[in-house]
């Protein structure tokens, strides 16, 4: 089914000409503003970018309406607007790399499913490669991602520096050998995924109610019926929770305790500059990454802080040590001025990968612990989350991002770093 | 932030490494019957709490102590650090 954007109307180049020679009257607002009703099929917690994209897929390809998302500020408001907004799928384990290529997919064709201008853009993202041991394991991860239908590169040193002939080669600490990339990686711009996929489902017929906060689980018998809101009680057959940074807090109003803590990761831009930073760049010495927003700003980041934290904003520490990864890298960086600096909040689980799965309670389904890593996987959570909801089967790419992994001994650990949340 | 240690006074939050939840003290014991499920939840869930949370940091670049810290995740504000070492005592470990 074509999304026509029912009570915006379909965007189109013909229609941008047809508005201007009527000077722009006949443009309508994206979504509407409903208030809610008593009940509905199935709610979802958290209108972020994975809740707004769950609700776009029950919708087109479940034919699930009867659904009402449901955000305690505005939608967009927090991570999916506050992240990095790289896609990728270089992942190296059989759980997570299906997933992750499976999302990807779904970031090409985006823009005509939801008939929304997200600029997508695939510039490509490269791992920088230091050491004869990085090459082997870079050689092995790209490898992987091939063996799962994803595009991968091994560049030698000359063919990085052709490409960005600005790093630093010859850092003696740190040379570049080489680098690991992957075109169909880039860039998207992240308040327009949440947008386009708000107006998507709203044309179907899915409430997007905000300012209106969960306050509670209606649990009995281990089954929940609905849920408490600042607007008062909705009855729900099924509950879809995708509050990702604030799962812990969510999840213990229906006396869940959860493999996740809430972690704060900074991200920083500069002022505009001419291009010059042709796709994103990791390093791989130490944790920093940049890429050029279509603005010109160099949008770049690190490490998270390491501790607890619901505060959305960091300290200084992690700003000087994210700086110093860009100095090592690229010195240049050193010229241009930051012009902001903010925090997210991370759901950092105990093995570095995400949950997709039901809960014990009965109705109630959770979808979380994204790390720093969740805004690639919007649209592949969202059709994933969405197959759960409808069909109470896991989706073929994440019948491994299960809740009792831990308990069971199959975790995902890309990293390798065991449960500590603030090293993954 | 700076975290005012007991034994050597305000010191920068950056010469510690954090390690998590204060509750990573009560290790369960292994010959409990139902040591696996109390081990997975003790390495596994936690908490989380926004708001009030009482946690390990360890001062690596200084004497090396373990302190249990209470600190507020919402604000970041310290309101209290001790030693690892009396919190754990007055929980009765460590005989």
């Amino acid at each position: 089914m074509k999304v026509t954007g029912k009570n915006s109307g379909r965007y189109s180049a013909l229609r941008l000409v047809k508005e201007a020679l009527i000077n722009h009257r006949g443009w309508k607002p994206a979504w509407r503003n409903p208030q809610p009703k008593k009940e509905y099929d199935i709610v979802i917690v958290g209108g972020g970018g994975h809740g707004l994209a769950t609700a776009h897929y029950l919708a087109s390809k479940f034919n699930i309406t009867s659904v009402a998302v449901i955000e305690k500020g505005w939608i967009g408001g927090g991570n999916v607007g506050r992240n990095t907004t790289i896609i990728r799928s270089n992942y190296l384990l059989d759980g997570n790399e299906p997933f992750y290529e499976f999302s990807l997919k779904l970031w090409e064709g985006l823009e005509q499913d939801v008939n929304y201008n997200a600029m997508v853009s695939q510039r490509g993202i490269l791992n920088l490669i230091h050491t004869d041991a990085q090459r082997d394991a870079y050689r092995r991860r790209g490898n992987a991602m091939m063996l799962n239908g994803a595009d991968a590169e091994l560049l030698n040193a000359e063919q990085v520096r052709a490409e960005c002939p600005f790093l630093n080669f010859d850092n003696n600490r740190f040379p570049i050998k080489g680098g690991l990339a992957q075109r169909r990686g880039g860039t998207v711009r992240h308040d327009a995924v949440a947008w386009g996929y708000a107006r998507s489902a709203d044309s179907y017929g899915v409430d997007i109610i905000q300012n209106c906060e969960v306050t509670g689980f209606r649990i009995r018998n281990g089954k929940c019926s609905g849920v408490e809101t600042s607007k008062g009680f909705i009855n729900a057959k099924k509950i879809g929770v995708a509050v990702a940074g604030n799962s812990g807090k969510v999840m213990s109003m229906a006396g869940m305790r959860l493999p996740i803590e809430s972690h704060v990761l900074q991200a920083f831009v500069s002022e505009g500059l001419k291009p010059i930073i042709p796709g994103v760049i990791t390093f791989g010495a130490g944790h920093f990454y940049v890429s050029q927003s279509d603005k010109g700003g160099l949008v770049f980041g690190g490490d998270i802080d390491g501790y607890n934290s619901y505060a959305q904003r960091g300290n200084l520490p992690v700003v000087e040590d994210v700086c110093e990864g860009g100095m090592a890298l690229m010195p240049m960086i050193g010229r241009a001025r930051l012009l902001r600096m903010w925090g997210g909040i991370m759901d950092m689980s105990m093995d570095g990968s995400p949950i997709i799965d039901r809960t014990d309670i009965g109705g109630l389904y959770f979808n979380g612990g994204w790390c720093y890593g969740g805004f690639k996987a919007t649209p592949g959570s969202g059709w994933v989350f969405a197959h759960l909801l409808a069909t109470d089967k896991p989706h073929r790419t994440a019948t491994a991002l299960r809740f009792d992994r831990f308990q069971r001994g199959y975790m995902i650990d890309e990293k390798g770093s065991g449960a500590q949340p603030n090293l993954h | 932030m700076i975290i005012n240690h007991p034994l050597l006074g305000p010191r920068d939050s950056a010469e510690f490494t954090y390690l998590g939840d204060a509750s990573l003290i009560d290790r369960p014991d292994w010959q409990d019957k139902r040591a696996a499920s109390k081990f997975y939840e003790y390495q596994y869930l936690r908490d989380n709490p926004a708001g009030q949370h009482q946690e390990l940091w360890y001062h690596e670049a200084g004497d090396r102590s373990w302190l249990v810290v209470t600190r507020n995740t919402v604000t970041h504000e310290i309101t209290k650090v001790e030693l690892a070492r009396d919190v754990a005592k007055a929980r009765g470990r460590s005989k």
